[in-house]
């Protein structure tokens, strides 16, 4: 494998992980907006505090592990993203500002009617923001980010390919946050809670699976190298993908909820792993090859330097934190 | 050029990018108010690691007490504080695309590394925030100690791309190409050390007077119990060292501006021309057509702060072209606020525990306890005043003698939309934390330990009959 291959591999695995875990947290807002009123939604958003509290933030550091890699391997094709996605990547921006923020000031919150007003603000931005990243990938996949100058500033995110994106990303997000939530009731001992959760998250995971696989058929004349990537190399992916949902929604109906976790995250890695395996070699495709747009060598080693040192501290803290949520001392109710 | 006149023609300019003027003003916007939480982010989980350790050495229940209520005003603030600083992470690429195009595999490395601080620092925090009563005390209280150290880790790393874009070392230009990069010397960089050391004191300064203040206004208002005495002695302890050092620190970072930077140093100073012996200190004035007016002159000062020296003269403005000169009186004025509230902040602690030695007790005084909570917003004060000296005097360079500001902008005049949004989100969210907080302390002082889930309507029956009446 080349530098610049391994660099690209190393960044990749950050999208893939963030779609996953900083995707569960925004699914939550989903689950969040459709609770219900105060009365009725109280245990359910109570569940989401709980479950995505003590994580969220290192969840959401992903994003910004994948961000400086991105300028830093590959200077000129993201100043190239961000001239052209400038409009989505604004708005997916203030997403997470009003998100995370009111996250913090619901849970903390003196009145129910401050907690209402932040708790409506998380959940809007939680089910929007991924969206715009969904469109942002489309942009990037249909080959409408030029590698100089400046793309369309509208049709460059709105179009076939990114709008089928954007549907997708959410509908992921809260597909993975339905799986986990429910399983984090049920573990909670909240069998009420369990139950409506799970009737939601297998109509989430049907409507997901069939727009995912609706939408090969558009990408075939919008997003040509795309679809030829995803008929190819990346079939296989899209096989397991398929299989892994199926899976996840057949241990849901059997409730056999902590099994139903892992073949989620399975069905939608292998989803984000099959756009990235389908536009190799492209980093913007038809446009900058990695290859091409790779920066310095040194810089690029260097890269490579602080990942590693990220999988030797990082990971290792990071399985402990999730290990501790798992335990029953964390989910007992807060103090 | 006086700086309206600077700013007009900034705005004017036909040469300039759209995107220019909307641009400096967000990362204006957003740096200032990400640096202020920044601080908070650095320092109070060491006081907080200070209080806890206090607490579960000692069986101390009001240490203990004070370190759980902080960690969780730090819940607030470390939440915030990461939003913004993933707005800044966008925004580097957004506003300025043309230095992150060509100068991102320079300085990537040190944000690299800043990020990878921050993603341990998150990690911690989690475990942290979340392990009170669910892991063992004793255990706990080191959890703490991680954030703290992240923290620091991550602000050293941020501060050396700062010291870069003031003093670029780390890639050669042949030809208008960038070569030979070597990212490690960016993230070594000698200039960074005393930049970050001076940042690094001045969080302790903010986050520690800030804190003083909360219980300083306790103790005004007549709550004289241990409870507030801890609470105001502990973080005043941690910024009384700080703004003692802070005058060292901040002397000594001048110090190679000489060198480095002559055009900040001139603006700083208020140096119009090279004199021929030593410059004189100025304090205040401004300079109007050319014409240095209102200021008071000390002589000798300005060459033995500036150049430790009482002969060297700092080299005035007349040496440097006008199209490579700062905003002089922006410049200037900020410069100078800082180091008055410098030391005005490092004479009143310095008083205060000389007092206290000699068996006055300071916090008996009512206009000292008056002074002291008004000194977090005046560390705040001199902390932005010297972003805004550090960033406005490097004008018109983004890398200082290499690449303009203008040229790395794009061309958006759309930003001005994107301006507006910004300041009213950040406004609502300074609102919002506000509120927040002060709810908070509220519940607090009318004795409920714990807040209740807010989500459903409180079942009052129940609520008030549990309350012994
Ligand atoms: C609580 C905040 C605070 C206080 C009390 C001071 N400073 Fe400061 N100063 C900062 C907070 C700060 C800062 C905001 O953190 C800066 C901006 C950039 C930097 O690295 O630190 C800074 C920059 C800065 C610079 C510019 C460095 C450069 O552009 O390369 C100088 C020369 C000083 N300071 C000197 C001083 C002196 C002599 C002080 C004496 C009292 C002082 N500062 C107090
Ligand atoms: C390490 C941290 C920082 C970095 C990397 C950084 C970077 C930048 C960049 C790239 C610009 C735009 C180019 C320019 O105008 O020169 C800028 C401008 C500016 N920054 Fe910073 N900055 C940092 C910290 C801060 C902080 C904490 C403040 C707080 C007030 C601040 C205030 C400003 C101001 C006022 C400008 C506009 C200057 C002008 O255009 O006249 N900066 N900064
Ligand atoms: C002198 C300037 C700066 C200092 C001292 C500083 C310090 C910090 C600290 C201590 C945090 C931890 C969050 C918290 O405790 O609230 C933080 C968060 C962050 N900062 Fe800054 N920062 C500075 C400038 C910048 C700049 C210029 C950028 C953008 C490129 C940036 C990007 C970030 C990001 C992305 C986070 C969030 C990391 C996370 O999720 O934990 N910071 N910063």
């Amino acid at each position: 494998m080349t530098l610049e291959m391994a660099v690209a591999a190393a960044m990749f695995v950050g999208v893939v992980v963030y779609a996953l875990f900083g995707g569960a947290d925004f699914g939550s807002g989903f689950f969040d907006l459709t609770a219900g009123g105060s009365e009725r939604g109280a245990e359910l958003r109570t569940q989401v505090d709980r479950s995505i509290g003590p994580v969220w933030e290192a969840n959401h550091v992903w994003l910004i592990y994948v961000l400086v890699t991105w300028w830093t391997a590959f200077p000129e094709a993201f100043a190239a993203a961000m001239e052209t996605l400038i409009l989505p990547m604004f708005l997916a921006l203030f997403g997470i500002v009003l998100r995370g923020a009111s996250f913090a000031f619901r849970k903390y919150a003196e009145t129910l009617g401050q907690a209402r007003f932040f708790g409506v603000v998380f959940a809007l931005s939680s089910v929007v923001t991924p969206f715009f990243f969904g469109t942002i990938a489309g942009a990037i996949a249909s080959g409408r980010v030029p590698a100089s100058g400046r793309g369309e500033l509208i049709g460059s995110w709105v179009n076939p390919t990114s709008i089928f994106g954007g549907v997708i990303a959410v509908g992921t997000c809260a597909f993975l946050a339905g799986v986990f939530l429910t399983a984090d009731a049920a573990r909670a001992g909240s069998a009420g809670l369990a139950a409506t959760l799970r009737l939601r998250t297998l109509s989430v995971g049907l409507v997901t699976g069939a727009v995912v696989f609706a939408a090969l058929v558009p990408l075939e004349r919008d997003a040509p190298t795309l679809a030829d990537g995803l008929e190819t190399r990346a079939a296989p992916l899209i096989v397991l993908s398929f299989l892994a949902g199926a899976a996840t929604l057949w241990l849901l109906w059997t409730r056999r909820f902590a099994l139903a976790r892992p073949a989620a995250l399975l069905a939608v890695a292998a989803v984000v792993l099959g756009w990235g395996v389908a536009q190799y070699p492209w980093l913007l495709v038809d446009e900058v090859t990695i290859a091409d747009a790779a920066g310095a060598r040194a810089t690029l080693q260097g890269v490579l330097i602080a990942a590693a040192i990220a999988a030797a501290l990082v990971l290792p803290s990071l399985a402990y934190l999730y290990r501790l949520t798992q335990t029953e001392a964390w989910t007992r109710p807060d103090h | 050029m006086a700086t309206p006149d600077l700013l007009i023609t900034a705005l004017t300019s036909d040469l300039d990018p759209a995107g220019l003027m909307p641009a400096r003003q967000q990362m204006a916007l957003s740096l200032g108010w990400h640096i202020v939480l920044a601080c908070f982010g650095v320092a109070l989980p060491a006081m907080i690691f200070w209080m806890h350790w206090r607490g579960v050495r000692r069986g101390d229940d009001t240490a203990l007490l004070l370190a759980h209520r902080w960690a969780k005003v730090s819940a607030v603030l470390f939440a915030i504080g990461v939003v913004s600083g993933t707005a800044l992470a966008f925004q580097m690429g957004l506003l300025w695309p043309g230095l992150m195009g060509t100068y991102g595999d320079v300085v990537g490395l040190s944000f690299a590394f800043e990020g990878l601080a921050f993603f341990l620092e998150a990690i911690f925090l989690g475990i942290y925030l979340y392990g009170w009563g669910r892991i063992d005390p004793r255990r706990h209280l080191w959890f703490v100690l991680p954030i703290a150290i992240t923290g620091v880790v991550g602000t050293y790393c941020i501060l050396t791309v700062n010291a870069w874009m003031n003093a670029p070392v780390g890639f050669d230009l042949v030809n208008g190409e960038v070569t030979n990069i070597d990212p490690w010397a960016v993230l070594f960089n000698p200039n960074a050390f005393w930049q970050f050391l001076h940042m690094w004191v001045a969080a302790y300064m903010v986050a520690g007077f800030s804190v003083a203040a909360v219980y300083a206004v306790g103790l005004l208002k007549g709550r004289r119990d241990r409870y507030h005495r801890l609470g105001f002695l502990v973080p005043f302890g941690f910024a009384s060292v700080s703004a003692v050092l802070q005058p060292v620190v901040g002397h000594l970072l001048g110090s190679r501006l000489a060198e480095t930077q002559p055009a900040k140093l001139a603006a700083f100073e208020l140096a119009t021309e090279t004199d021929s012996g030593a410059s004189p200190l100025r304090i205040g004035g401004v300079l109007i057509d050319g014409v240095v007016r209102y200021s008071i002159d000390i002589p000798y000062l300005g060459s033995l702060f500036a150049r430790n020296s009482f002969t060297k003269p700092v080299q005035g403005l007349d040496t440097i072209p006008v199209e490579d000169q700062p905003p002089i009186n922006m410049t200037h004025l900020a410069f100078q606020s800082m180091v008055g509230i410098g030391t005005l902040l490092a004479l009143a602690v310095v008083i205060f525990w000389v007092a206290r030695w000699r068996g006055h007790d300071l916090l008996e005084r009512r206009l000292f306890l008056r002074f002291v909570s008004i000194t977090g917003v005046l560390a705040v004060v001199a902390l932005e005043a010297g972003w805004i000296a550090t960033e406005v005097g490097r004008q018109p360079w983004i890398v200082y003698g290499i690449m303009r500001t203008p040229e790395a902008a794009g061309n958006n005049s759309g930003l001005w939309w994107l301006l507006g949004i910004t300041t009213v989100v950040y406004a609502l969210m300074t609102v919002g934390a506000t509120i927040v907080i002060r709810s908070m302390a509220r519940r607090w002082r009318a004795g409920e330990q714990d807040l209740p889930s807010p989500y459903g309507p409180r079942v009052e029956t129940l609520a008030s009959s549990e309350k012994p009446s």
